[in-house]
């Protein structure tokens, strides 16, 4: 379970956020919702570690996270405003690569079958430079199906998609939260999933 | 549902192997990087028999010294890549939170940075070495010293190259900042063959150099792993 305690950040002299609290528990999902600027990434950002919160803990089953660390980070997937691909390599490749690096080793198989999901057939092993911004998102998208991290922290998912793969997305996070994962996302796109409460936590 | 069940997990060494592996297939998709680091290194040792004439004396003389000034210059052309791509493309985002500590991870970049690096420039020296009309036997101690100090200025390097990342014309401060804390290994290096060419052993500049390359290798990690969260902040 993740617990947000009394969580402040801000960016220079000003302050984004204060006294910020919740508490998500497996199951759930929540979508974070404010206008431009008001400090959506930067609350997922302290959530992966990147940032240190100005006040405030944020913790993983009871314990802080700063204390867990490698435990607490093989429990997430954190997906960004950047597709962390590489352009030289395959589809194939960077899956392969990027699910090592979270510590899942990957066959060939498993890899393919996950690409070939996301509707990316027939582009497995192209370089990712010649692949449109959808499919790359798609490529990096990829990564939710191979991962069995419990809590998935999603940054604007749904950029550059069509509504195919928005329905995708959808029926993933529904799979996910069917077996008692977390997910905690931002999004200015309408984004529904079938048989779960969508929580929202809105900053302003 | 495709996952969960029975997922194989990477080990440490696992993990070592595949982020070598994919630097060095990354610089090999990208050959010109590399190439630019060799060509600067040959470029630079053979300018000085131009420019000081051919006086075979003074030529043995500073041979050494060359080489390793040649060798410490280029392998700060390609340190500011060194995490910079991974940065920008939000590789970086994702190293950081492998369940695996991120010192295995940076130890892998490093060694990459080094076979792309440093490995060609130890291979390239011993032609550009008779070119300076050295003795075998003073060429031999100046591999081995290059084998030893090249690793320690790709690690030294990488905690540079992670506290200026993101930094505009990070490239100059980089130099500023890590050539000094090379100085060393340059002193060990030359020494080495000083005390060769003299008709004295080379052993003890040559464990020196060894013992820096013990001590990059346990702290470096750690330090350019702490440097590289300070810089994502």
């Amino acid at each position: 379970m993740l617990e947000v305690s009394n969580l402040a950040c801000s960016r220079g002299d000003h302050r984004l956020f204060s006294g910020l609290s919740f508490a998500l528990h497996p199951g759930q999902i929540m979508q974070v919702q404010g206008a431009n600027g008001s400090g959506k990434t930067s609350l997922l950002r302290m959530l992966c570690g990147f940032m240190m919160p100005d006040e405030g803990a944020i913790s993983w089953g009871g314990r802080n996270t700063r204390d867990l660390e490698e435990d607490y980070y093989a429990e997430v997937l954190y997906l960004g405003h950047l597709n962390a691909i590489k352009d030289e390599l395959s589809a194939l490749e960077n899956l392969l690569i990027s699910a090592g690096l979270s510590g899942v080793e990957l066959d060939e198989k498993e890899a393919l079958a996950a690409l070939r999901r996301m509707g990316l057939r027939g582009r497995e092993r192209l370089p990712t430079k010649v692949l449109s911004q959808g499919q790359r998102r798609r490529v990096a998208l990829a990564r939710l199906l191979v991962s069995d991290a419990r809590l998935w922290i999603l940054d604007e998912p749904l950029t550059a998609l069509d509504v195919k793969a928005v329905a995708l997305i959808q029926e993933l996070m529904a799979e996910h939260l069917a077996r008692q994962g977390m997910v905690i996302f931002t999004t200015h796109q309408p984004l529904q999933v079938t048989g779960v409460e969508m929580r929202s936590l809105s900053l302003s | 549902m495709m996952v969960a069940t029975g997922m194989k997990k990477t080990t440490l060494l696992g993990l070592l192997a595949l982020v070598i592996r994919r630097d060095l297939v990354l610089a090999m998709r990208r050959r010109a990087d590399v190439l630019t680091t060799l060509i600067f290194f040959v470029m630079v040792v053979s300018l000085f028999p131009l420019g000081v004439g051919p006086e075979m004396d003074m030529l043995r003389k500073m041979a050494a010294g060359v080489l390793w000034v040649a060798a410490l210059l280029s392998s700060m052309l390609s340190l500011g890549r060194l995490f910079s791509a991974d940065y920008l493309d939000g590789t970086l985002e994702q190293m950081m939170l492998a369940p695996q500590s991120l010192s295995m991870l940076v130890l892998g970049k490093m060694t990459a940075h080094w076979m792309v690096s440093g490995l060609p420039l130890v291979l390239m020296a011993p032609v550009l070495g008779l070119q300076f009309d050295m003795p075998v036997q003073a060429l031999g101690v100046l591999i081995i010293g290059l084998l030893l100090g090249t690793p320690v200025l790709s690690m030294v390097g990488a905690i540079g190259a992670a506290l200026t990342l993101g930094l505009r014309g990070g490239g100059v401060l980089l130099s500023l900042l890590v050539l000094p804390l090379c100085i060393p290994v340059l002193i060990f290096g030359t020494g080495a063959v000083e005390a060769v060419s003299t008709g004295l052993s080379a052993v003890s500049h040559l464990s020196l150099l060894g013992a820096l390359l013990v001590l990059a290798l346990v702290f470096t990690p750690w330090v350019t792993a702490q440097a590289l969260r300070i810089s994502m902040e």
